[in-house]
């Protein structure tokens, strides 16, 4: 979309003044997390972040929660805390997530697991804990974050397209799991951004994914939020299980 | 911590919500013998789902005590903890404990 969204203000009234959305995205600390927050922070909406570490952002409407996502416990009091202040969720951007980049052959049990448990795992739970929340309001918009080196199929990214894989499934089975309370559930999945998760990975291996797309370029956190206000937009209310691949792969 | 007589208000004003938002035919009074699960439930699977959302919502919201109901231990169970209004609010008061427990 070429413009930019307005807030979505929620009319509680007559006579109440409209209320800003309630977002959340979790591995809000850096990259392309930190730069959505910002994002929607210019934009007006009251924005709930999360990460392992604290964050060093400071704004009026920005609350950071130092949260794995893989915790349970934790993804529960946060979401309780969220709710408790605002009396609401609205939109929560999924894009907590870890890499590693390994041939399979060499892929401990361990690291695998730990993949699984944050982008798999750790999405549905906070899919999970918000669309309660959402459910009230009969209203709502889950964004979760895949990749292209799932359906390029990248050597190397075995356990992590895996369980990018995983998400987009997750996403459109909780589309129609979430579907009859108003929620949207949608993913997409960028290419190559210059973040520190690929920042180990060699110069040639990106330059090779880079030449195989229709768009040869590295992407961009402006990418990023573009599909992600197209998803969160109040008129995308009937687009919903989809998935967005940049760069030309489908 | 709550008492059974207010977890069992919370489910019961959980269940009249989930008829609220639904199409769903209320019976005419509600009591611990009301059948949510199974044969001569007055609500479906997916009225369960709202009905346990709800009540987790309501005992957060209300009481500020954060509870999954759909735990481990309950799904395992042979008999299932959401079959009647009286045994829900039973395994919502013992949840609740267990989680001020800890």
């Amino acid at each position: 979309m070429s413009e930019p969204q307005k807030p979505l203000p929620i009319k509680v009234g007559a006579d109440a003044p409209p209320m800003p959305r309630v977002m959340l995205i979790t591995g809000s600390r850096k990259g392309i997390g930190r730069f959505l927050v910002e994002h929607y922070l210019a934009q007006g909406y009251l924005v709930e972040g999360c990460s392992r570490g604290e964050s060093d952002l400071s704004h009026a409407n920005y609350h950071h929660h130092s949260v794995d996502v893989a915790d349970e416990r934790g993804v529960r009091t946060m979401i309780a805390d969220i709710n408790r202040r605002h009396r609401r969720i609205d939109i929560v951007l999924n894009n907590a997530a870890i890499a590693s980049m390994n041939h399979v052959l060499l892929t401990p049990a361990a690291s695998a697991n730990r993949m699984f448990e944050v982008n798999v795992t750790g999405t549905m739970l906070v899919c999970r804990e918000a669309a309660k929340v959402m459910m009230r309001k009969r209203w709502g918009r889950i964004v979760n974050f895949t990749t292209i080196v799932a359906p390029i199929a990248l050597a190397g990214e075995a356990i992590y397209a895996a369980s990018k894989s995983a998400v987009v499934t997750l996403t459109r089975i909780l589309a129609f799991e979430l579907g009859q309370w108003g929620i949207t559930c949608n993913s997409f999945g960028a290419t190559p951004i210059m973040t520190d998760m690929i920042r180990g990975v060699p110069q040639d291996k990106i330059d090779a994914v880079v030449n195989n797309l229709a768009i040869k370029r590295l992407g961009t956190p402006t990418d990023c939020s573009n599909v992600c206000d197209f998803f969160i937009h109040e008129q995308s209310d009937n687009i919903t299980g989809q998935v967005i691949y940049l760069g030309g792969i489908t | 911590m709550i008492e059974l007589s207010t977890a069992e208000a919370i489910v019961v004003a959980s269940l009249r919500e989930v008829f609220a938002q639904t199409d769903l035919s209320p019976p005419e009074v509600i009591t611990g013998d009301t059948v949510l699960v199974g044969k001569d439930a007055v609500i479906d699977s997916l009225g369960v789902v709202s009905l346990i959302v709800e009540v987790e919502q309501r005992l957060e919201t209300e009481h500020s005590i954060s509870v999954v109901l759909a735990n481990d231990k309950a799904m395992s169970q042979r008999n299932s903890p959401f079959r009647t209004v009286a045994v829900l609010t039973e395994h919502l008061l013992n949840t609740a404990r267990e989680a001020k427990a800890q």
